[in-house]
């Protein structure tokens, strides 16, 4: 081969269109999320799991009984995500957060919809901030805002 | 898993490796042909002789189903071999080929693995590892669940930047005699490394891993067996491997409790360590890792760069057993740690002490 | 603590719906579709190939340790685990060495009319068949040992791709024999 030539390429891509049964517990939560509803599980030491799980993560066992908790909640920790990833549901820069909702013992993963990381602080209060059109998916929340802002019902 | 008689002695006799930034002269293939006839000639070992071989890769860092089977041409499988693979890093393989040795069918194991993850888009990958319903719509890539990890040590108290640089400083001038290392220099300064910009707030370019192509090729063998392919095996005293929870929202993500009991379990604690090589994505990884090794000075942790100097998904934990085997091998040292994780944030461990006779 | 012994009761009685959404039809999946992008850049070897393919060229490898040749070249003897320096270029007839009649389209693949005969290929000289359409005569013609030629697409078409050879039709010459066709010439070197 003649080192002028550039070596061959060719993209290749590698497409699942997958549609994921839920079942009754995670089922809960998404048509919660269709009903601008948020949802966790208690597991038998009385804490609350959020997102909810059907089996607890440490002692293995069914957990049943969801409870509803707040759509406000505290940012544990976060990180900048600029430029979002292709198939992630933001256009714009955004922070990357784990957020503990009042009423859960647990934190969820989420964006903070702010300008700039220097709007960000772990502590802060954050609100969900939910899309129009809703269909059941971890995406009908658009996000979460700092909740000094107008909540955007 | 304690020092018991009721476990065979295996040991590693042989390694090879080799890591670039971008494989293009030659493909997976070719480079695996290459280090798995290196490792087994230093060994005098045939593939005829061979009683086991066993492989990691992903497929999803090909893009190509069943890649792995390609791979085997580079092995020479004819007539057929008694084979098996994991969807994991080479670490994982090893283990399987250690048990295998344990049951007394087979006295020799070739072990490999690979990765060429310049094909892809890794951080893409890596998020359909994740929950499926909660957390892998949202496309969070690896190197930004390492910075919440971080971010919560930081904000704790635990680290601080100046460390993530000193670690960042450790690799990079380690890392200058390995010519496996994507990423080094002699002459790295420390005012350099905290002056840059975080690109994943709050980890900067250099507290990242450097992502590299390459692979792996390691041969394990049993008793007398190994003595007979090797002067002075680096014999497997311990090996073991846990996983925490993959919800992310319930673990301490300043701790990795797999770790801590992988190491336990694999006897860390028997005796002291002259070195260490552990597999973290970042500087504040390579920290939580030291704390749950509990690793102080009289050990030398990552003298190969570690996989901040070069990290081939797939293929970096076997390197970091091959790198200890290596130094034991060579009578540079007597007893070492090697870690390989997987999962995001250290969510799976995997420990194997190795020790010269 | 759970019983490990005892499997856990089904969920789907047990679970207690929130009542704010009880009432309401339940979400019972979620689309999350996965589209990954790779760039790959074939090794040496196949580029080789392929540069010579689109001039209707077909090259193969030859086996250092017995003069094997393996086609289309992957830069390595499977059977050895050898690295393959030395290129060959083969003609563009050969046998069926074994042939399906597929019945079922391939999704994507209009252009293919059911039903269709896949065959492996073995061209003079090769050691190893590959993949191809068999065509120009009634699917129930097609025999292991039946003597093949390559039907390339035109000049202006060629490219550096599989694509180049549209099918393999009959050449009417006399079969070659079962014992010597296909993989059954395994063991026999070359000729």
């Amino acid at each position: 081969m003649s080192e002028l030539e550039k070596p061959l390429r060719a993209e290749l891509t590698v497409e699942y269109p997958f549609t994921r049964t839920t079942g009754t517990v995670i089922g809960a939560f998404m048509t919660g999320l269709r009903e601008k509803r948020l949802f966790g599980i208690k597991r038998s030491d009385g804490s609350v799991l959020v997102p909810p799980l059907e089996y607890d993560p440490v002692s293995s066992e069914p957990l049943t009984e969801m409870i509803e908790v707040s759509q406000s909640g505290v940012v544990e920790t976060w990180t900048w995500i600029d430029p979002p990833r292709p198939q992630s549901p933001w256009d714009d820069p955004h922070a990357l957060a784990l957020i503990r909702l009042d009423g859960s013992d647990t934190s969820m993963l989420h964006a903070v919809l702010v300008g700039s990381p220097s709007e960000m602080r772990t502590g802060m209060r954050v609100t969900a901030q939910w899309k129009e059109e809703r269909v059941g998916h971890i995406a009908d929340l658009e996000g979460f805002i700092q909740e000094t802002e107008e909540i955007d019902s | 898993m304690s020092k018991s008689n009721s476990f065979r002695d295996v040991a590693v006799v042989s390694v090879a490796s080799h890591q670039t930034k971008i494989l293009s002269e030659v493909n997976e293939v070719q480079l695996m042909a290459d280090l798995i006839s290196k490792c087994r000639n230093s060994a005098g070992v045939t593939q005829e002789e061979i009683g086991f071989t066993c492989s990691g890769s992903s497929d999803f860092l090909a893009g190509q189903a069943f890649s792995f089977v390609h791979t085997l041409d580079s092995v020479g499988a004819f007539p057929p071999i008694c084979e098996s693979h994991v969807e994991m890093d080479g670490a994982f393989a090893l283990y399987e080929a250690w048990v295998k040795l344990q049951i007394g069918e087979v006295d020799t194991a070739l072990v490999y693995s690979y990765g060429k993850p310049s094909a892809g888009s890794i951080i893409d990958v890596l998020a359909t590892q994740l929950d499926p319903y909660y957390v892998s719509p949202l496309w969070p890539d690896c190197f930004s669940l390492a910075a919440l990890q971080a971010r919560l040590l930081l904000d704790k108290g635990l680290i601080t930047l100046e460390k993530m640089a000193e670690i960042s400083m450790r690799s990079q001038k380690n890392g200058s005699d390995n010519p496996n290392a994507v990423r080094s220099s002699k002459d790295v300064l420390f005012e350099n490394l905290m002056n840059e910009p975080p690109i994943v707030d709050p980890l900067r370019a250099s507290d990242i891993s450097e992502i590299a192509d390459g692979g792996c090729a390691v041969i394990l063998a049993a008793g007398d067996k190994a003595k007979s392919f090797c002067e002075r095996p680096a014999w497997i005293k311990g090996i073991d491997h846990r996983v925490d929870s993959h919800t992310l929202g319930v673990r301490d993500l300043t701790r990795s409790p797999s770790a801590f009991l992988a190491a336990e379990k694999a006897g860390r604690n028997t005796d002291r360590l002259d070195l260490a090589e552990i597999h973290g994505m970042t500087s504040a990884q390579e920290l939580i890792l030291e704390k749950e090794f509990d690793l102080n000075e009289e050990t030398m942790v990552n003298l190969s760069g570690g996989s901040l100097a070069s990290d081939t998904m797939m293929a970096s934990g076997l390197i970091r057993i091959s790198e200890v085997a290596s130094r034991i091998i060579s009578g540079q040292a007597d007893r070492g740690l090697a870690h390989a994780t997987s999962g995001p944030c250290l969510q799976q461990n995997l420990v194997c002490i190795l020790e010269g006779e | 603590m759970a019983d490990p012994n005892f499997p856990p009761a089904s969920l789907s009685q047990e679970v207690e719906i929130p009542e704010s959404i009880s009432g309401l039809e339940p979400v019972r999946s979620v689309r999350s579709p996965i589209r990954l992008l790779y760039d790959f850049v074939p090794s040496p070897p196949v580029q080789e190939y392929l540069r010579a393919y689109s001039k209707k060229k077909i090259l193969g490898h030859r086996s250092p340790i017995d003069g094997a040749v393996f086609v289309p070249p992957r830069g390595v003897d499977p059977r050895h685990g050898v690295l393959i320096e030395e290129s060959v270029e083969l003609s563009d007839k050969g046998h069926v060495g074994n042939f399906c009649v597929t019945h079922l389209p391939i999704p994507g693949r209009d252009d293919l009319e059911t039903p269709y005969v896949s065959a492996w290929i073995h061209l003079d000289g090769a050691s190893v068949g590959f993949l191809g359409l068999v065509a120009g005569c009634e699917n129930d013609e097609v025999h292991i040992g039946m003597r093949v030629q390559a039907v390339w697409k035109e000049e202006e078409e060629l490219g550096n791709t599989a694509e180049n050879i549209l099918y393999w039709k009959p050449t009417g010459e006399p079969a070659v024999p079962i014992e010597k066709a296909g993989n059954r010439a395994w063991d026999q070197t070359n000729e």
